[in-house]
């Protein structure tokens, strides 16, 4: 197989490092950029995203992404903020997101029981079979960060529980997206990661 | 680093590195480290100690943390919570939170990581706690200094109050001795992680042993 290269859609986030360093142990370079040329070159896309849904709409605008990423045809992988962006729009600052897939994100309301934001490990449980969760159990523990989710939707491919099931996954044809961090979500998310990266 | 490793080996789910010192020295420190650390680590880690300005917070996510916890710089400058969180999100500004009882009522204190220097704050812990969650922090580690360093368990009553009194993910620190202490933490405060650094450290307590212990009580936890 040659090896895959891979663009990293810098929307503006905090920690795109860690994400740099799980590639790199799988034995990747990612190349960090906002050009479209080279996200329309690269064999796969990644979109990070750690922040608010707003700014990141305005950074991916300015540098002409939010047409060009719905039209794209590699294999693309959305993480976190990235896998909100995704879908119609963010009840965070009331934005319009890519519209890749229908559905919209909203605040998790805290309860006695459950701080937000949703900080942590939790459970995902797959809806189908996909090449994604190849060797990733049901039941398998994933890091998430967040305070916004997305209902599970008809493109749900395994969803995590906290008060309600959620998305975790979503996929449709060459679009996926996690809303937790495989890149510090130990073995399982490097799994996830090099599963990506084999499409 | 072979700290680290091990505590990932053995299936830890978070780390966090504090440099305790940087703060009352008002030093600022090499932070290459980072760096290395987090290359070679797949869970989540924070970094505390000395980060004052939102170019330290800066450096600091740069260099790979994916969260930063301050302490005493957030008691001088409170506004800096505001800021770091619009800047970075919520969800990588934890606060750290020094409280002992004192005439029936929990307050903060400040600089402990030099006994010469530590000072009382002059705020009230259910104070504190309820401001820092106004203002943008995304997660408060309570570190009980009455229990710290004594292994004789967490500071249960008092973590409940904190419970009570934010929706924030709450960590509770000081006091673990035994793996009872954490399952009793987990169970009566409701806490949504617990933080140890000597028993671990000592490894009196197997990392991987405390989450099969945890789990047969019941304990939601990653195995």
């Amino acid at each position: 197989m040659e090896a895959p290269t891979v663009a990293i859609i810098d929307s503006g986030g905090a920690n795109i490092a860690s994400l740099e360093f799980a590639l790199a142990r799988l034995g990747i370079t990612g190349q960090l950029t906002v050009d479209p040329d080279t996200i329309t070159a690269a064999s796969h896309v990644i979109l990070p995203g750690v922040g608010a849904a707003a700014d990141s709409m305005t950074r991916l605008k300015k540098a002409g992404l939010t047409d060009l990423i719905p039209g794209l045809s590699q294999p693309f992988l959305g993480i976190c903020l990235g896998l909100q962006l995704l879908f119609t729009a963010s009840e965070e600052d009331d934005t319009q997101c890519l519209g890749v897939f229908p559905g919209t994100a909203r605040k998790f309301m805290p309860t006695p029981e459950r701080a937000v934001p949703h900080m942590g490990w939790n459970r995902i449980t797959r809806t189908r079979n996909s090449d994604l969760l190849h060797g990733i159990p049901d039941g398998s523990h994933f890091y998430f960060v967040h305070s916004y989710a997305v209902e599970v939707t008809d493109d749900t491919l395994a969803f995590a529980e906290y008060g309600n099931p959620f998305t975790a996954i979503v996929e449709r044809a060459n679009f996926s997206a996690a809303q937790f961090h495989p890149e510090r979500s130990g073995e399982f998310g490097a799994l996830l990661l090099k599963n990506f990266l084999h499409r | 680093m072979e700290l680290a490793t091990r505590y990932v080996s053995e299936g830890a789910d978070e780390l966090v590195f504090y440099d305790i010192t940087a703060s009352p020295d008002g030093r600022s420190v090499d932070r290459r480290w980072i760096n290395r650390v987090a290359e070679v680590l797949d869970i989540p880690f924070s970094v505390a100690g000395g980060i004052r300005s939102i170019a330290d917070a800066e450096e600091v996510l740069n260099y790979g943390a994916d969260k930063i916890s301050i302490n005493t710089p957030a008691l001088a400058t409170p506004g800096l919570i505001d800021q770091l969180a619009k800047r970075f999100g919520t969800q990588c500004v934890v606060i750290g939170i020094d409280s002992r009882a004192e005439n029936d009522t929990y307050h903060v204190y400040q600089n402990t990581g030099d006994p010469d220097k530590t000072s009382h704050s002059g705020r009230t812990t259910i104070d504190w706690v309820r401001e820092v969650q106004e203002r943008g922090a995304g997660e408060i580690v309570l570190n009980c200094m009455n229990q710290d360093g004594v292994r004789d368990g967490y500071d249960v009553a008092q973590l409940k109050l904190v419970r009570d009194n934010c929706t924030l993910p709450l960590i509770a620190s000081g006091g673990a001795g035994s793996m009872q202490h954490f399952a009793e933490v987990f169970k009566q405060a409701n806490v949504d992680g617990g933080l140890a650094a000597s028993v671990f450290h000592s490894a009196t307590i197997n990392i991987g042993d405390l989450k099969k212990y945890l789990h047969e009580q019941s304990i939601e936890v990653r195995i």
